[in-house]
């Protein structure tokens, strides 16, 4: 046991005597949960729209005005020709333009129908989307009104919206779980199979071997530290987010943690599984990269939802284990859920974690030999 | 001149013997950019949803048929009562819930206001924000549809003359808002940087660590000539999975390139330099390949976020659109999409390029200062 | 010319408080097999990269091959060899291709350079080697190999840096023979060495205790000085008084 202490004990020593390190340790969560929670947003505001009325009247104004005056838009130009859309357009900074047609409000008195063509930059094309969304809105919601002034009439469907667990549909609550699972990846998996690939590397693995310790021993002790590091990086997130971003937690605490520590598990398990492939520190820090954290951000649906992406996708975001931690982590943070709802994946999660524990004390032990 | 020579045979000896490393160079880049370009997306492909239909009329039926039509939605489940349905949605089965009054139809009948609600699962904001519009759209229509009918059949005449605009959508540059338009040239950008930050100042720093790197200074090799040697070979590298990318974006994915070619490959050697320089700059303050790796990688992943790929930039503070002037990433994504998208030329993005220039220029500029062949 | 290869006076290296080599003096004589010796943290690594042209001094001259350590460090370093604990050869690369590499640093090129190549190749005796890498070979021909390298362009001086740590006695003493050779051509031999043994071998010896030199002579001269019948007899005499440890 005590060999096990004091190889434990200077691993920890080695980890905080390197501050470069413990700086982005530590200094990375916070930093991405202050980007994410005020830099990185999907609510569009303030994008620049142009308009070319080629009616000039009344209405064409009011609805001009009506454009300007929403949160979604910010009026920047009147265009004079048509010519213009493809110059602004390649500028870069307008994202929309507006076209009314010739005798706007005289066709709609007249012949009960006027048109309005949009045109978005559809380069990004969510954005393109959202734009046309709102602008179709708002002329809605107006010629519902021109149709209904004066009366007290109010004929058709009205739908009433609720939105459920994120009423103000603030992004950062759907980011923060994300990033708990990326951060955990991060440090546990990259960490730690960067930290056992330099042992090799250096020449010192040789040295642990030949003591007392037992390869079991030598991987739970590499694994100790960035165990507690993201523990602590954990908790930090969580009470930055809540009293900073205001993200609710409506569940439980244990159970939020005992979900943690499966998935911490699991991607500890994955960084040994990794250091006993890779030969170098190198190789290593680009398979975590590449085949760990890439995946994790990308298919697990911390920014993109697992619904949009093509069903092959779908299947192969299903053995990625940050995708059943995202589900696990958001309904518990903002839906309150049990163990009841949640039972099914954290027995997936679980069962993730044992096989890559399992497969990587195999390897590692076979790589020995 | 020729110390460079000798100096960049070694270095591509060494790459190419790395077997675990050669994958990783170009193999990865290539899967990565296939999946990657799939997976970023935020269409709405099918959103599942649950009824509570308290009315039970023909109105109402040809409502939720008319939104399954649209191909957007599909009912999974009905149910009795609203709160068994929002049981439902914790466990997150359905992403919306139509609750339809019993009064639906009759209102509809006599003309008046009829109400119905839409619970929606909020917790992916923009998601839910999309549902909202799709649902309100669709509905808007089948609405002044059978306002419309009603109308006419009761003949209320003064009702019929209701107003409509006629909105026409016009999509420029990216007709069927292909998300995969735009991810590709950003995703692309971002796997070539990600080789050139990682792999060059991370092998400087290797060499220092292992203890090859004493041999060197003690040899008359030069700074610059030692810097080059090391650069040189990951920027060929670099450009040549750029390359590949761009091709796999033009005949694989069909992506249209409008622009020339030739301005994108002069701004990407451009680009490629800087990241090096980023890369031998972080290698210049620190020791050990940990360390390296860690702050480049805690650099990257700053520049990504804040690069416009994932969320526009129009979308920032202000405050983080002021850091963006400091994102090569942001830069050079910008100016790809400018290029290739949008077909813009030198008159559009000089100002850009210059600035990524400068950068380059500056940060070699420390990094070779920084750098000591001597200690002091 | 100039009949020192190398030459210091007062030359001293603190790092912060702590002071490595404290105003040590003395000469090498060309063509000398000079051996440098010293306890672990006496200071022999710091001095040898002042006079390598790794480290600045922080007070004192010297002088290498009639250069100033401090303002001509990149020229002293076209005019020496050096050699590192480490070995510092690339395990990734065959022997044939660290020889054209480190030739060619060196401004050997085409003929001259497959001439040299050649050569080494024969006299360390790696015929059957030249094709495999490094990391595989043995240690004691990575020695040879490295050593070899270290004069491949015929410096003037040439610096090694423990060079025979961790072999047998009959492989080291293969290595000076080797030294031996290349003394003869005129090259002089700048050697730190924990091998007391190997002490006898050197034309002259200094030993560094707590960052000063203690003693500098030839061997037969430094055993009638401290009435000792080895060399390391007088090392541990000298050791026992030191106050710095191991590092």
């Amino acid at each position: 046991m005590n060999s096990f202490n004091g190889f434990v004990v200077k691993e920890f020593k080695q980890i905080f005597r390197d501050k470069r390190t413990l700086v982005v340790l530590f200094g990375m969560p916070i930093i991405m949960l202050i980007l994410f929670g005020f830099a990185i947003r999907n609510e569009v505001k303030n994008v620049k729209i142009g308009v070319l009325d080629l009616s000039k009247d009344a209405v064409t104004r009011e609805l001009t005005q009506k454009l300007a005056s929403s949160e979604a838009f910010e009026f920047s130009v009147y265009l004079s020709t048509y010519d213009e859309v493809e110059e602004v357009f390649k500028a870069g900074e307008i994202k929309e333009i507006i076209v009314f047609e010739p005798n706007f409000s005289e066709k709609l008195t007249l012949e009960g129908i006027a048109n309005v063509q949009v045109i978005t930059d559809a380069t990004d094309p969510n954005l393109s989307n959202i734009v046309q969304s709102y602008t179709g809105a708002i002329i809605r919601d107006y010629i519902q009104e021109l149709n209904y002034q004066g009366t007290t009439l109010q004929q058709g469907i009205q739908p009433t919206i609720k939105m459920m667990y994120n009423p103000e549909l603030k992004s950062v609550n759907l980011f923060v779980p994300g990033l708990i699972a990326v951060i955990l990846m991060l440090i546990s998996a990259l960490m730690t199979s960067i930290s056992i690939t330099r042992e090799k590397e250096m020449g010192n693995m040789e040295i642990l071997l030949v003591s007392p310790l037992k390869p079991i021993h030598i991987i739970i002790g590499k694994v100790l530290p960035y165990l507690v590091l993201s523990v602590i990086n954990v908790i930090t997130i969580l009470i930055l987010a809540h009293f900073i971003f205001e993200v609710p937690f409506r569940g439980s605490y244990i159970l939020f943690f005992i979900e943690a520590i499966i998935f911490i598990l699991t991607a500890l398990a994955l960084g040994v599984f990794i250091s006993s492939v890779a030969n170098n520190q190198q190789t290593a820090m680009m398979v975590s990269l590449a085949g760990l954290l890439l995946p994790t951000v990308l298919l697990s649906g911390f920014i993109f939802p697992v619904e949009s992406m093509p069903y092959p996708l779908q299947m192969v975001s299903h053995i990625i284990p940050a995708k059943w931690f995202l589900i696990v982590v958001r309904s518990i943070m903002l839906k309150g859920s049990g163990i009841e709802i949640l039972w099914m994946e954290t027995l997936i999660l679980f069962g993730i974690a044992l096989f890559f524990m399992a497969l990587s004390m195999k390897k590692f032990n076979v790589r020995l030999q | 001149m020729s110390t460079i020579r000798f100096l960049l045979r070694k270095e591509f000896l060494q790459i190419f013997r790395n077997k675990s490393m050669l994958p990783i160079l170009f193999v990865m880049p290539v899967i990565q950019l296939l999946i990657l370009s799939f997976a970023a997306t935020y269409e709405l492909k099918e959103v599942s949803f649950t009824l509570v239909d308290m009315d039970r009329s023909i109105a109402s039926q040809q409502l939720i048929s008319r939104m399954q039509a649209t191909g957007y939605f599909n009912l999974i489940e009905e149910y009795t009562s609203t709160e068994h349905a929002i049981q439902e949605m914790d466990k997150g089965s359905a992403k919306l819930i139509i609750i339809i009054p019993n009064n639906f139809s009759e209102r509809l009948k006599t003309g008046d206001k009829s109400e119905i609600q839409l619970i929606i699962d909020a917790v992916d904001g923009s998601t839910a924000g999309l549902i909202q519009s799709y649902a309100s759209s669709i509905i808007a229509d089948f609405s002044r549809d059978i306002v419309t009918k009603t109308n006419i059949e009761t003949a209320s005449f003064e009702r019929v003359s209701l107003k409509s605009i006629n909105l026409i959508p016009v999509n420029w540059y990216n007709p069927q808002l292909d998300y995969i338009t735009y991810m590709v040239p950003g995703i692309l950008v971002v796997l070539v940087s990600m080789i050139g930050l990682f792999l060059s100042g991370m092998n400087i720093v290797r060499e220092r660590e292992i203890g090859t790197i004493e041999q060197l200074n003690v040899t008359p090799i030069s700074k610059s000539q030692f810097m080059i040697g090391k650069l040189v070979p990951f920027w060929i590298i670099g450009m040549f999975d750029l390359l590949v990318g761009l091709a796999l974006a033009r005949f694989g994915f069909g992506i249209p390139f409008l622009g020339n070619l030739f301005t994108i490959l002069i701004i990407a050697g451009i680009y490629m330099v800087l990241i090096q320089a980023l890369g031998l700059f972080i290698s210049t303050i620190t020791d050990t390949q940990q360390q390296a790796m860690f702050i480049a990688w805690f650099i990257m992943v700053v520049f990504i976020l804040m690069g416009g790929l994932f969320t526009p930039i129009e979308s920032m503070p202000g405050w983080a659109q002021d850091l963006t002037l400091g994102n090569p990433i942001a830069y050079f994504i910008k100016i790809m999409r400018m290029v290739l998208l949008k077909g813009a030329g030198w008159k559009e993005v000089y100002v850009l390029v210059l600035i990524l220039g400068s950068m380059a220029i500056g940060l070699l500029g420390i990094s070779i200062n920084r750098y000591q062949k001597t200690v002091k | 010319m100039y009949d020192f290869a190398i030459q210091t006076n007062e030359l001293s290296r603190t790092f912060g408080d702590f002071t490595a080599v404290d105003r040590i003096t003395f000469d090498v004589k060309q063509g000398e097999i000079f051996g440098f010796l010293g306890a672990n943290g006496a200071g022999k690594t710091t001095a040898m990269k002042m006079l390598t042209g790794l480290l600045t001094p922080t007070s004192g001259e010297a002088r290498v091959s009639g250069l100033d350590v401090f303002k001509e460090a990149e020229e002293i370093k076209q005019n020496i060899g050096y050699m590192s604990q480490k070995f510092s050869l690339y395990d990734d690369l065959t022997p044939e291709e660290n020889i054209e590499f480190y030739g060619g640093v060196y401004g050997l090129k085409g003929q001259e350079l497959n001439h040299k190549k050649e050569e080494l190749i024969h006299s360390v005796g790696l015929e059957k080697f030249r094709k495999k890498l490094v990391r595989s070979l043995p240690l004691g021909w990575k020695q040879k190999l490295a050593f070899s390298i270290s004069i491949i362009h015929n410096p003037k001086i040439v610096f090694l840096d423990e060079p025979t740590g961790g072999v047998d006695p009959v492989t080291r003493r293969q290595f000076w023979e080797k030294i031996y050779e290349v003394s003869n051509q005129g090259i002089t031999v700048f050697v730190t060495t924990h091998y007391m043994d190997e002490a006898e071998y050197c034309d002259r010896v200094s030993i560094m205790v707590d960052g000063r030199i203690e003693a500098l002579d030839s061997p037969d001269e430094l055993k009638r000085t401290f009435n000792a019948k080895s060399i390391e007899e007088i090392f541990i005499q000298l050791a026992r008084s030191a106050e710095r440890g191991e590092e």
